[in-house]
């Protein structure tokens, strides 16, 4: 995904240094996707080529600490949306997220060659990735109970805890997911065993139907 | 050894000859006080049968089952039913409630069977229902209830009387989310405060509430999350 949006989102509410609406974002998000400061500023040269964003002003006395300590002019100016910048947001805010092009998925990936490449043991690939999965998801579920998502006082909280349940339900997914591969594989093997013990009085169609 | 509840070697086996399912196989598992154990695993493989035995509810084909340091195969019947009655309790999906008795009847009855007066099994059952957050609801009827609000009754009975080992089949089956996490905030709190608890579930969701998560497959423990302590793992390998 690119941060793009959501960094636009942010300077619509007012103008900001790069360090600050890193701040922002990361406050938002329950400090879950850390931004590396280069690509903000990375991302913010871009949104000024493209006319979304303009440079207000350098330098001022409420910089923050950080953001002297780093020296470079360009930490010193200010961003603010543009008309254009504000009509992507609205835009960005009322278009669902594609589907159509799938992240590109390692564990599918690996499950998928595993599979269809020979010597590789797919069972154990899937056990141990289900064990590593619920550990995770253990983690989440920790955070969850305990601190601030559980008791949500201010908008950001509530926001963090709404974070960790898209994670709590993506590795639900993934470990429902690895279910059904295992019992999908479980059948084939079976399959192919009653095939190859049926063969060949029994047709091939009577040993799937089962 | 301070497990609540431990599993050595247990094998069950249903039916004979051909017909003959294995339904574990040399399972060894531990709960702990403390401690929250989900099992995983897919139908038929033998997490149902790992709970029963785990509540005397039935016997192994070999191998033991200690409640407490107790070998429930040293008791007789009515050593069990009371072993079922003081040290066990038992949390069901669809429940369980009695329909006729009130929620405060129902979290007493253990009590009472147990021999408790009835004034003494009241209290105890009120203390209960306190704890589960519905004290205010205790002269209500199961029908007058949600099924958020009867499974704490269920979850009160289960734990009146400071039963030290929580054995629960798929709790949160019939919930909503929400509720559900409710009742999963509510056993882990009683395994917070020094219970064992051990939760059947194919949701990964609420296993994720539990310390560790020991996954079943074909009566046979595949793989676990949460390291056990390293003495235990020596007593286990031995």
């Amino acid at each position: 995904m690119s941060i793009r949006q959501a960094m636009l989102a942010i300077l619509e509410q007012g103008p900001m240094y790069g360090y600050q609406l890193r701040a922002e974002f990361e406050q938002r998000t329950g400090e879950t996707w850390p931004l590396n400061i280069g690509q903000v500023y990375t991302t913010l040269t871009r949104l000024e080529r493209d006319g979304l964003v303009e440079v207000v002003g350098h330098g001022g006395a409420d910089e923050t600490d950080e953001a002297a300590d780093a020296g470079s002019d360009r930490q010193h100016v200010s961003y603010r949306a543009t008309e254009a910048g504000r009509g992507e947001v609205s835009e960005w805010f009322a278009t669902p997220v594609p589907r159509t092009q799938p992240p590109r998925d390692e564990l599918a990936i690996k499950l998928a060659l595993a599979v269809t490449l020979p010597g590789v043991d797919v069972g154990t690939i899937i056990q141990r990735q289900r064990t590593a999965t619920m550990a995770s998801l253990q983690d989440y579920t920790r955070l969850k109970r305990s601190g601030r998502a559980a008791r949500p006082e201010e908008p950001a909280d509530l926001a963090w805890s709404l974070v960790l349940d898209a994670l709590v339900f993506d590795a639900e997914a993934e470990v429902r997911w690895l279910d059904h591969c295992e019992a999908r594989l479980r059948r084939a093997a079976t399959e192919r065993t009653d095939v190859r013990r049926d063969a060949p009085a029994a047709s091939t169609t009577e040993g799937a139907a089962r | 050894m301070n497990a609540v509840l431990h599993l050595a070697a247990v094998t069950r086996v249903h039916g004979e000859g051909a017909a003959e399912v294995h339904a574990l196989r040399g399972v060894t598992f531990r709960a702990h006080p403390g401690e929250l154990v989900a099992v995983m695993g897919p139908s038929g493989s033998g997490k149902s049968t790992l709970l029963t035995l785990a509540g005397g509810l039935d016997a192994p084909t070999s191998g033991s089952v200690w409640i407490e340091g107790t070998d429930l195969a040293s008791l007789d019947n009515a050593g069990r039913a009371r072993m079922r009655r003081t040290s066990v309790g038992y949390v069901f999906q669809d429940f369980n409630l009695i329909p006729a008795l009130t929620a405060a009847e129902n979290v007493a009855l253990p009590r009472e069977l147990d021999g408790e007066k009835g004034r003494v099994a009241r209290r105890l059952a009120l203390a209960a229902l306190e704890e589960v957050g519905i004290v205010d609801l205790a002269d209500r009827f199961p029908d007058e209830m949600s099924g958020g609000q009867q499974q704490r009754v269920a979850i009160a009975r289960a734990i009146v009387g400071d039963r030290r080992l929580i054995l629960a089949d798929e709790p949160t089956g019939a919930l909503d989310t929400d509720t559900g996490e409710e009742i999963l905030r509510l056993l882990r709190a009683r395994c917070d405060a020094g219970a064992a608890g051990v939760m059947v579930t194919h949701e990964a969701r609420h296993a994720a509430w539990a310390d560790r998560v020991v996954f079943l497959r074909d009566g046979v423990v595949v793989d676990e999350t949460g390291v056990d302590e390293p003495d235990e793992l020596l007593e286990s390998a031995r």
